[in-house]
């Protein structure tokens, strides 16, 4: 799970956004001791700005990225580290600011 | 059969940086002379591969515009710029806009196209960012008085009368400056009804 904090008065698009141009949220992690089945993010809201004539597909405030993971069979019990990276674009009513791409990292413990 | 334990929750991740505050600007009005400085000269290459040079627009008032095909906001204004060109043009006005998309014209090709933009646009660069005091926001533009000084600058969407306002009183103002590689040339702003252009794009 990937707890994610927006500053009030942006937002980020929604991992489906509504416009072609426009640059989803997106989680990656690394090849690892786990592999990455499937993500779950959060249901999007559609909200309407005054620089759009459509309502657009966004995250805002608090929200989770849920990521599920395989455990192969010949993974080592014990504790590990998953990598990865989390890219968004964010705006606020008025302006926007340019892609970014943050690292990410997760401490799990593989329970045999 | 194996699970994972999450060892210890993580701080949520804080998406917006203290440097990505720049607030938007208010309406503004133009500088006054004194305050003006000279814009940072650019050569970029257009859709067609040619080499725009800033400096080629001296004597023009030039509405210099970066943006993003990723970028509501700058969408938004993009009819706006459209309608100056066609309106402005034969005045001696010109709209540049400088692109900040990483893909380059992988993505701003087909989004002129299906905006029919009818002003030169570019791919801008890091570089081209930093001259122009590191552009953080888009959209973010600047408009510049015929001796190619900046008279205005927006951070964000603003009202297009903003803008309308601003390149009507650039047009206007009777000052004349002097053209480039002509000698004692002087290029004329507006004078009742006519402009010279000289030999300029």
């Amino acid at each position: 799970m990937l707890p994610l904090d927006l500053r009030p008065g942006y937002h980020v698009n929604s991992n489906t956004p509504s416009d072609e141009y426009l640059i989803p949220l997106r989680l990656t992690w690394n090849p690892g001791p786990l592999e990455a089945s499937g993500f779950a993010f959060p249901q999007p809201r559609m909200e309407k700005y005054s620089f759009s004539e459509k309502p657009l597909s966004v995250f805002t405030g608090d929200f989770q990225i849920v990521t599920h993971f395989k455990v192969p069979a010949n993974a080592a019990a014990g504790p590990a580290t998953l990598t990865g990276k989390l890219r968004y674009q964010a705006c606020n009513n008025s302006m926007c600011l340019a892609p970014k791409t943050l690292d990410v990292t997760q401490q799990v413990e593989i329970v045999k | 059969m194996s699970r994972i334990h999450v060892a210890a929750a993580s701080a949520a991740l804080a998406l917006l940086l203290a440097s990505c505050s720049r607030p938007s600007s208010l309406p503004s009005e133009l500088k006054s002379e004194g305050q003006r400085k000279p814009a940072p000269n650019f050569s970029l290459k257009d859709a067609d591969g040619n080499a725009v040079n800033l400096t080629d627009y001296r004597g023009k008032v030039v509405l210099v515009n970066f943006w993003a095909t990723w970028c509501g906001p700058c969408e938004a204004e993009i009819p706006w710029f459209i309608e100056f060109e066609k309106k402005y043009k034969d005045k001696g006005f010109a709209v540049l806009g400088v692109s900040m998309d990483d893909d380059g014209w992988k993505s701003v090709r087909p989004y002129v196209a299906s905006h029919k933009i009818n002003y030169r646009v570019m791919i801008g660069s890091e570089v081209v960012s930093q001259q122009f005091g590191e552009i953080e926001s888009l959209p973010t533009s600047f408009v510049l008085d015929r001796e190619g000084r900046i008279a205005s600058n927006h951070i964000g969407l603003v009202d297009k009368v903003d803008y309308q306002n601003e390149i009507v009183k650039l047009l206007e103002d009777p000052k004349t400056v002097a053209v480039p590689g002509t000698g004692a040339g002087v290029f004329a702003g507006l004078t009742g009804a006519g402009v010279r252009t000289g030999q300029r794009p």
